[in-house]
């Protein structure tokens, strides 16, 4: 009983240490967030007077609303046009059989595993040769294509959809494509969400896109590139830098609380069978 | 004879239908991994820019690469990253979930606390960390100086900047800690029943029914660990740039690559100014094919336990 007691202390102090680790970043920038450019300059953690006009102030003086803007069409695009082909794929890969499905689902791993910057060169002057680079467009047009983490992270979840399912819809007559869009996209609506937060997150997330195609047009820059270069633009205010930093974040953490089941699965997903 | 025909009709319908389903993700390989993949290998033995047509030069950016000390000391930073930064996580990721997976009250509380870090986009985290970090007035060297420590510093010092790189991607461990709960729990509870009544201690345990149970999953975090940190750019690029304190903005943020001493440039940050800064394409293609071979070799060793990692493809 006492050596149970001891256990329960030790566990949950060790786990309150850890969280006030992983917080304390974090609380941190909160803090600066409200201190006034004089105090941000200064050792002191904790406001002497609070200040929510930081908030304000970073929008006007800086492009930070363009940013916005800017990176909600690039993530929300991308997250769109990414459906449109990584599930019909996916489920090819999951529940048609063919000659040509193992291969194509090792190109896809290989694609997923190369790092961008082996095939940036070719593709920027491709991108250049079309006029679009100092433009989103270049990361946004090739998810017309699908997206190789996507089309793996869904054929993961598809393939443990019972096939009696898909039979059942195949005997009442309907075609592949009436059974993936009556039968198995209903009930795949967590990978889906699963795929779609990933999706949004890379974008929303994304620096060495929009820095090698935006960077000589200020006016395409995104939060992530913007961010970078704030500071710069506007001395050491740490407070205003730590505002808009948080506004990045926001939305980040709010989608992931409405859809946190649906993002876990789809973590644990993309790892292996134990 | 009809049959046959009629049966060889419908497989190529059969065909047709399965076409329209994957035609877009066959055309994305084609156009954005094969053509920029042969054409990197063939630019690499060309001299090109953004204006002018690429000019065959036979193996002199080849050549260049054994010549080349900033490739030596981007591939050294990079090689110490992936030798401390990926077992580190693993590590933390693997300890902070055997933890989680014990804790039997508010395990969920703890688990969004944990894994929320996870979530801050690259660009945030640094830029947290390194006001975090800030040797004179960041709240870790203050308070290291009321334990009378003097504390290091940090992201401007050659010696530590690497080092704090990696404290921020500890700080980020919360996706492989997600990932070794499912894998822990997937050990099966007999296996451990079995060792208890053999009288195994904690560690006999842990290294002879845990480890083994969740090998798999631990050969996916150190595959996919070393890619991403083969494509480490963009903590580096900003850790340095607002470490340093000089105006960069944007496409300018290379002139601080590398800050302090080039400790923290990078192989990717190299190619980067290769690239588009010096505008020398076709050796910039030499470092991308060379970033290829060593990528493609690590994901070969996890494509060798292809079954384990793609789970039942019958």
């Amino acid at each position: 009983m006492k050596r149970r007691h001891l256990v329960f202390v030790a566990e949950h102090s060790l786990a309150i240490a850890l969280a006030v680790m992983f917080l304390a970043p974090l609380v941190f920038v909160v803090l600066t967030s409200f201190m006034t450019s004089d105090q941000q300059l200064t050792s002191q953690l904790w406001p002497r007077t609070w200040h929510p006009s930081n908030y304000a102030e970073a929008f006007a003086k800086t492009p930070l609303a363009r940013y916005l803007l800017n990176t909600v069409l690039y993530a929300g695009s991308a997250t769109l046009l990414m459906l449109l082909a990584s599930v019909p794929a996916a489920y090819a890969l999951a529940k048609l059989r063919w000659r040509g499905r193992t291969s194509m689902f090792i190109a896809i791993i290989c694609v997923m595993m190369l790092p961008p910057q082996v095939t940036t060169v070719p593709l920027y002057l491709l991108w250049a040769s079309w006029g679009l680079t100092g433009s989103l467009w270049p990361l946004i047009l090739p998810l017309l294509a699908g997206d190789a983490f996507s089309i793996f992270l869904l054929r993961q979840f598809l393939v443990t959809i019972p096939d009696d399912y898909l039979d059942a819809a195949r005997v009442d007559g309907a075609g592949e494509w009436r059974t993936l869009l009556r039968v198995v996209v209903p009930m795949a609506k967590p990978g889906i969400a699963a795929a779609a937060l990933f999706q949004f997150f890379y974008a929303w997330n994304d620096y060495y896109g929009p820095l090698l195609y935006t960077s000589e047009n200020e006016s395409a820059w995104t939060l992530s590139l913007g961010l970078a270069s704030f500071r710069t633009l506007h001395h050491v205010e740490w407070h205003l830098i730590s505002a808009a930093t948080l506004l990045t974040m926001l939305p980040i953490v709010v989608l992931f609380f409405f859809a946190q089941k649906a993002f876990v699965q789809g973590v644990t997903l993309t790892g292996v069978k134990g | 004879m009809s049959t046959a025909s009629a049966r060889r009709r419908q497989s190529w319908r059969r065909r047709l239908v399965v076409l329209s389903f994957v035609a877009p993700a066959l055309a994305g390989l084609v156009l954005f991994l094969g053509y920029p993949l042969l054409t990197a290998v063939y630019f690499s033995f060309t001299r090109v820019d953004l204006v002018n047509p690429p000019q065959w030069v036979g193996l002199a950016n080849w050549r260049f690469l054994l010549h080349d000390p900033n490739v030596r000391l981007a591939a050294g930073n990079t090689l110490w990253l992936v030798a401390v930064m990926v077992p580190a996580r693993i590590v933390a990721g693997l300890l902070t979930a055997m933890l989680l997976n014990r804790v039997r009250h508010a395990r969920g509380l703890y688990r969004t606390i944990f894994y929320l870090p996870a979530l801050a986009p690259p660009v945030v985290a640094t830029l947290a960390f390194v006001s975090l970090l800030k040797p004179g007035t960041g709240p870790v060297n203050t308070m290291l100086a009321k334990l009378g420590i003097e504390g290091p510093l940090w992201f401007n010092s050659p010696e530590w900047a690497k080092p704090s790189l990696v404290l921020l991607a500890l700080w980020g461990v919360g996706d492989l800690m997600i990932l070794f709960v499912a894998a822990l729990l997937d050990v099966p509870a007999e296996l451990y029943e079995a060792a208890n009544l053999d009288g195994a201690n904690a560690w006999q345990k842990f290294r002879f029914v845990t480890l083994p149970g969740i090998s798999p999953v631990v050969l996916f975090a150190a595959v996919t660990g070393i890619i991403g940190t083969l494509q480490y750019f963009t903590q580096a690029a900003v850790a340095a740039s607002v470490a340093s304190g000089e105006a960069t903005t944007g496409g300018g943020i290379s002139s601080t690559f590398g800050y302090p001493e080039g400790s923290t440039f990078t192989y990717p940050l190299w190619l980067y100014v290769v690239g588009f800064r010096f505008n020398a394409l076709g050796y910039a293609n030499v470092l991308a094919v060379l970033l290829f071979v060593v990528a493609a070799s690590v994901t070969m060793l996890m494509l060798r336990r292809f079954n384990a990692f793609a789970g039942s493809t019958r």
